[in-house]
């Protein structure tokens, strides 16, 4: 649905977004990660067509974005949930973008329905919490009920029950097929939502792949292992090939083998398994060694 | 999906009535309207009450110029700056909110969405600046009647055409606005760079070299408010022509805006 080709933009020397290539399929959600200051949202004004790019080009439904008839027909955008008048209602607010577009009034109370929003649909938007700003926006992407959905951080700042909100909100609209294309930097966040990660660090194109691929891939897994004498199995380990490190709590991390060999080589042995775990590779781990090089600002590791 | 939004092809009349929407949905324009009016008129009533002491103090010359319609508009010197805020406020207010991101992204055709505001400005404007001189005028002459100087009719000549450039003036200037609220984004540079132009050059016009007077012809508040007299001004013996300058001037401020609208990032 979204097609993104070798997509460019520099702002003076910097260069924000790198020859960045990738497609947003329909029926999932596509997780839009990278560390802060990676280029996300920069990319993501380039699809909507806020921001020019240098070089390249972006894609709905083969077409470009400028040239869409009726855009919210097409697309949903949420960049920025602050984005609203604060003396504006609610109501008033999503009354003009429909207008805009001309979509029938009715829309406006249908998308305040499916947002919970009906009851402070009157009240000025200046004094709604983040989380109803956030339904705010969201309510507004979804006036045109488009078949493809863009939000950049939708759940920044929300509390855990908005956070749920938005993301079965999220899982529901790619299952009724629509393209929904979802940034964050959080890799927890994404690992609960997504399907499909496109990952990016400094403006480049880090990863494009399936959720379930990089927990696979991303790093070789380990295994614990505790024993009563973990010096001598340790040796043993490492003479059968092993990676071996010191755990926790006089345990054992070993590396380059799997359980089921392990075990197979502790019962031959004769050494008793007080513990025999392997250890997935979380997310997190898999997009802290993807992005390592591509942070701006790196703390110092203390 | 969308089969249960049925659109019509969106047109300019679409973005025109979104473009009111958000105009009329917001209290600071109807609290501008209203300052409008009672600043302006406001001023008309001590301007036109001063008109008796006035004339008492006039010397035969400042006599043969009175000129009663030009004093009951005298209004429009601060008005002119409210119908301006209103002007810059159409454009700067969504810029200062980040809603000029969700505007162009419901329509990103930016010349038609510029376009909406420039019209609708131009409208409210006129309106509001029309019906504001007549007011100042009619409310002005009876209270400088009562004090026993001379006054003016709608039907005494040239009186119609000056009230109704003070509305046209008026208009102008808040498509000026708007041009300035869009090159700079941002309210207070906007109405700083308004200020200037409408106050600070006239104020001291006197100490720029003699080439720049050419300009100060159709310079607001100078010769392009001229039109606002019945008495011809010896400077100015053609003052719609200043007039038709200005707004030929503020036509290419517009122009440069929209211009800058199309080609820059949101």
């Amino acid at each position: 649905m979204i097609d993104v080709r070798g997509l460019t933009k520099r702002y003076g020397p910097e260069t924000v977004v790198d020859d960045l290539s990738f497609t947003v399929e329909a029926g999932q959600v596509t997780g839009f990660l990278g560390p802060n200051g990676a280029g996300k949202s920069t990319t993501m004004r380039m699809i909507i067509g806020l921001a020019a790019p240098d070089r390249g080009s972006v894609t709905i439904g083969g077409r470009r974005y400028a040239e869409l008839a009726v855009p919210l027909l097409e697309v949903g955008a949420l960049l920025d949930a602050g984005a609203v008048h604060g003396s504006r209602t609610a109501y008033d607010h999503l009354l003009a973008l429909a207008v805009s577009n001309g979509l029938p009034r009715r829309r406006v109370g249908e998308v305040l329905a499916r947002t919970g929003l009906e009851g402070v649909a009157r009240k000025r938007a200046g004094g709604f919490s983040l989380g109803m700003r956030q339904r705010l926006g969201i309510a507004a992407t979804l006036l045109g009920d488009p078949r493809v959905l863009i939000f950049d951080e939708p759940v920044n700042g929300l509390d855990p029950e908005g956070i749920r909100w938005v993301r079965d909100l999220m899982r529901s609209l790619a299952a009724e097929g629509r393209a929904v294309l979802v940034s964050s930097h959080l890799m927890s966040e994404m690992a609960q939502t997504a399907d499909h990660l496109i990952v990016i660090g400094r403006g480049r194109l880090i990863a494009d792949t399936a959720v379930s691929e990089l927990t696979r891939t991303g790093g070789e897994g380990t295994v614990l292992v505790r024993v009563t004498d973990p010096g001598d199995f340790a040796q043993r380990l490492v003479a059968a090939g092993a990676i071996v490190r010191d755990g926790l709590e006089s345990s054992l991390v070993v590396s380059g083998m799997s359980a089921a060999d392990i075990g197979k080589l502790a019962a031959y042995h004769g050494v008793a398994l007080g513990e025999l775990t392997p250890q997935r590779v979380s997310l997190e781990d898999a997009f802290m060694e993807l992005t390592r090089d591509s942070i701006e600002y790196q703390g110092v590791a203390a | 999906m969308s089969t249960d939004v049925v659109a019509a092809r969106p047109g300019f009349g679409h973005t025109l009535r979104a473009e009111w929407i958000k105009l009329r949905s917001l209290r600071s324009t109807w609290y501008t309207l209203g300052c409008l009016f009672v600043v302006a008129l406001g001023i008309t009533i001590l301007a036109s009450n001063a008109a008796g002491q006035s004339w008492a103090e006039a010397t035969d010359a400042e006599r043969q110029a009175w000129d009663p319609t030009g004093r009951s508009l005298t209004a429009y010197i601060v008005a002119q700056l409210i119908v301006g805020v209103l002007g810059i406020l159409v454009v700067t207010s969504e810029y200062a909110t980040g809603l000029m991101g969700t505007t162009l992204t419901a329509m990103p055709r930016r010349t038609r969405v510029l376009a909406a505001k420039v019209v609708l400005a131009t409208v409210v404007a006129v309106i509001a600046g029309e019906v504001l001189m007549f007011a100042s005028f009619l409310i002005g002459q009876p209270l400088m009647d009562r004090q026993g100087v001379p006054v003016a009719g709608l039907d005494d000549p040239g009186v119609l055409s000056a009230v109704v450039a003070g509305g046209l003036y008026l208009a102008a200037i808040a498509l000026l606005a708007v041009g300035l609220g869009v090159l700079m984004r941002a309210t207070a540079g906007a109405l700083a760079t308004l200020v200037g132009i409408v106050f600070l050059v006239p104020a001291v016009a006197g100490i720029f070299p003699s080439w720049m007077h050419g300009v100060f012809t159709y310079w607001p508040t100078i010769g392009g408010s001229a039109a606002l007299g019945t008495v011809a001004d010896p400077d100015f013996p053609h003052p719609w022509l200043n007039l038709g300058g200005m707004c030929l001037a503020i036509a290419g401020v517009l122009a440069a805006a929209f211009v800058v609208f199309r080609r820059r990032d949101v």
